[in-house]
């Protein structure tokens, strides 16, 4: 017989309101194995804890249930609780009486009969548990960052500062990630470029930094403390420890039709090209699509004009494998299909762009060195419309239901550099609403209207049309005014929604971590775990997780930063022991464990069984602890039932089923 | 519209499997969003819904549940890689000797539900409560002895 301790938690009112917690403990009190059972306010604070450990005590419980939250929110305090007192923590169950009870049933009566069944059931699981002792495994001491972007530089510097090796894997050739594309930042209009290029250098020359540009993630296996992963580096075709990123090539390549990635398609590139002058690594790449020597076997000129002799048409993909204790998800974002808003003619009219786009052609860097023209003739623009929320807070189905966050502030800064260097522009914005939350937001908005006079207009754009003049016309309504608004302007700039690049998801299948239903990956806890993904080890950094600037970017990049370090610091983790196990005497050695676990955690091992009094050499299933992640999986395939799990135990879940059936 | 009696005072016997990762997550956060769903489902937690055994889901009718549900993560989103698809290939198993055995197969559902759809959850649970709500009380596979 058991010596079940039961403990009631009002969470305030949380739980009392809805459930009777006397008569819960009531009706508890009946079941033969419960020795003690009570209520208290706040079960999870420090009396109730002492409650919990002096009941332990008291009564020589040899488990305990606790009637609270969650066991993903409090499992782990509790098991405490339990181990101070003596008590093996796994001797812990918890029935959810709050977020499966109270917090969603109205009436009392049935609230209160829900959490008599689910702590019953709980009673009756834990009389089943075993005690059980975690194990140890060892811990890599180097991390991974998926992203070379302002995120991902970051988290690795500060990884690397706190003195652990650190990779950093980019797919594209260069780090520095979108933040290098753009001009200036809000809302201060410092130059992108001249914040960030120190940052690429810094990462670039850290003893503790290795970059792997133009390189993928191609495989994770394993679990926190000790992923496996395969990466894969691209081929260059250049050799990146000869070229010396003099871009004689790139001035040479006769084949100019390659569309320019780092202008947004505005220009074009050659076949072997540079990403841009900062690059880092500041080495060539060569595109094979486009190269006339894969394309026809000849030319070669790049070759012939490198005094380093780094071109290798040769060179094949490289696939890797390095372990890592900790990875950081780093993806980012990319500017959405504003195809679907066709009304705006952005497929139709070369001087309807993006609001990244315009930023290229405003940067000194850009396609048009820093001078605002129109992309369709090159000719200065009078009047500029800005539409903002293309693609954002639509509820159409054709864009994205959320707020894309920046847009409202570049629009603002965009708006106020043009004013600033060419006052002759008009600017006009249309929007639904300007969002200006954060420091010195609102203050650098009120400056674009107050003080440079830019035409902010509340209300969505029907249209745009090319009209006689070979200019646009926009047609919208103007909202405060509640009057049509037909205007003629030069160019038209699409503020549109941002979305996560369109890899994450695979990189989330890979890492199973969970993504929503933006393909945003989801953090641990909206509130309290903003920077870990459920899946332990694996740590969020910028705008994977959900829009945000380049602050709060940074922010959060350093707060994953210092996640990882807390788990690097760590040599030994302790590992979860509610793991499989195989009972010698009914396994048969089948091998239907072993084809189901997805861990390789199931061998086989030739052994003397010791059944119904018969000594024999036997074929049995073995489970390694360590691999073991307790999924289950081997339990339900084993055909003889000699598979069995620890902590959900056969027996254990069947027990839970009667009693709910009861 | 005739209401029947016992239809009405009938309050089903739902138990639903949901995994550690997704699916109980879910629930939790239907919670957390205070969406409410009928109180006749109770939930188990499972590590993955592929460490549900049909024989539990059989053991459940036998002992009188009106319902049983499953509920993982999406596919491809399992946190264990691949337990999910086990579950599935394992119910559409236990589907087919359901119907051999004559039990409505409409009495058993499996239904992916991830950590961030709670609303998706709420509506899941509803929407079989009320299904199992007008198939009324399960007859077959109970076992008399363990009557309620």
């Amino acid at each position: 017989m058991q010596r079940i301790g039961v403990f009631v938690c009002w969470c305030g009112s949380n739980i009392a309101a809805t459930v009777d917690v006397d008569r819960v403990v009531e009706a508890v009190k009946t079941d033969p194995n419960v020795v003690h059972a009570e209520n208290y306010q706040y079960m999870c604070s420090e009396a109730g804890q002492k409650l919990i450990r002096d009941a332990i005590t008291e009564h020589q419980l040899t488990g305990i249930v606790v009637c609270s939250c969650s066991p993903r929110m409090h499992e782990q305090t509790f098991r405490k609780t339990a181990e101070a007192a003596g008590l093996n923590q796994y001797m812990v169950e918890i029935a959810n009486i709050r977020e499966q009870c109270s917090w969603i049933h109205k009436d009392k009566d049935e609230g209160t009969e829900k959490a008599i069944i689910l702590a019953r059931a709980a009673i009756a699981k834990v009389c089943l548990n075993a005690p059980l002792q975690p194990g140890q495994s060892k811990v890599v001491k180097r991390a991974l960052i998926i992203g070379g972007g302002i995120a991902g530089i970051q988290s690795a510097i500060d990884i690397a500062d706190a003195g652990y090796k650190v990779d950093i894997v980019e797919r594209t050739p260069t780090i520095g990630g979108k933040m290098a594309q753009l001009d200036k930042t809000f809302p201060t209009l410092d130059c992108a470029s001249c914040i960030v290029t120190p940052k690429m250098v810094e990462c670039a020359q850290h003893p503790n930094i290795t970059i792997y540009a133009y390189s993928e993630v191609e495989e994770v296996k394993g679990f926190v403390g000790n992923f496996n992963v395969k990466i894969r580096k691209k081929a260059r075709y250049v050799d990146e420890t000869k070229c010396t990123g003099c871009a004689v090539c790139t001035e040479k390549c006769p084949s100019r039709k390659g569309r320019n990635e780092f202008n947004c398609g505005l220009d074009t590139r050659g076949a072997v090209y540079i990403p841009f002058a900062q690059a880092i690594p500041n080495v060539a790449t060569i595109d094979a699509t486009n190269c006339l020597h894969f394309k026809t076997g000849k030319c070669g000129i790049c070759a012939k004009n490198c005094s380093a002799n780094a071109i290798d048409f040769e060179q094949k993909d490289e696939i890797f494998e390095e372990q890592y204790g900790a990875i950081v998800v780093a993806t980012g974002y990319q500017i959405s299909d504003v195809t679907k808003f066709d009304e705006y003619q952005y497929t139709k009219h070369p001087d309807v762009v993006t609001s990244l786009e315009l930023e290229r052609l405003m940067n000194a860097a850009g396609p048009s060195k820093g001078v605002l023209v129109k992309p369709s003739d090159g000719k200065h623009p009078h009047d500029i419309v800005f539409i903002q929320c293309v693609g954002s807070r639509d509820i159409s189905g054709r864009g994205k239901c959320y707020c894309s966050k920046i847009c409202c502030m570049y629009t603002a800064k965009h708006a106020m550099l043009i004013r600033e260097k060419y006052p002759d522009v008009n600017v006009h914005v249309f929007y639904i609403d300007v969002r200006t939350p954060g420091k010195n937001f609102d203050e650098f908005y009120r400056r674009a209207v107050e003080q440079y006079n830019v035409d902010y207009i509340k209300g969505m754009v029907g249209k745009v049309y090319e009209n006689e003049k070979g200019g646009l016309t926009v047609q919208a309504v103007d909202l405060i005014s509640n009057e049509r608004v037909m205007l003629d302007t030069d160019m038209v700039v699409l503020a549109a929604a941002i979305e996560p690049s369109d890899g994450v998801k695979h990189i989330a299948s890979m890492l199973t971590a969970s993504i929503d239903t933006n393909n945003f990956l989801t953090e641990a806890h909206p509130k309290l775990r903003p920077v870990e993904s459920p899946t332990a080890g694996v740590f969020l950094s910028g705008v994977c997780q959900g829009p945000k600037d380049i602050p709060e970017t940074v922010s959060q990049a350093g707060a994953a930063a210092v996640k990882v370090v807390g788990l690097l610091a760590k040599d030994y983790l302790v590992t979860n022991p509610c793991t499989a196990h195989t009972d010698e005497t009914m396994c048969n050695g089948c091998s239907s464990c072993e084809r189901v676990c997805p861990y390789g955690a199931i061998s086989y091992i030739d052994k003397e069984v010791m059944d119904k009094g018969v000594r024999e050499v036997r074929r049995i299933a073995q489970v390694n602890g360590a691999l073991c992640q307790g999924c289950g999986a081997c339990t339900v395939a084993c055909p003889s039932g000699a598979m069995d799990l620890k902590g959900f135990s056969n027996k254990q879940i069947m027990a839970e089923v009667d009693a709910i059936c009861k | 519209m005739q209401v029947n009696e016992n239809s009405k005072e009938f309050k089903p016997l739902i138990v639903a499997f949901c995994c550690n990762w997704c699916s109980y997550a879910g629930a939790d956060l239907a919670g957390t969003s205070r969406l409410s769903y009928p109180a006749d489902v109770k939930i188990i937690r499972v590590p993955c819904s592929c460490r549900v055994n049909p024989m539990f889901i059989l053991k459940a009718f036998e002992k009188g549940a009106d319902g049983v549900i499953m509920c993982g993560c999406h596919p491809g989103d399992c946190h264990y890689t691949t337990g999910n698809y086990y579950a599935r290939r394992r119910m559409t198993l236990l589907f087919s000797m359901l119907d051999y055995l004559g039990v409505d197969k409409e009495r058993v559902r499996v239904e992916w539900v991830s950590a961030a759809e709670g609303q998706r959850f709420a509506m899941v649970m509803n929407d079989f409560a009320k299904k199992i709500t007008e198939l009324g009380e399960n007859v077959k596979l109970g076992d008399i002895r363990c009557k309620k």
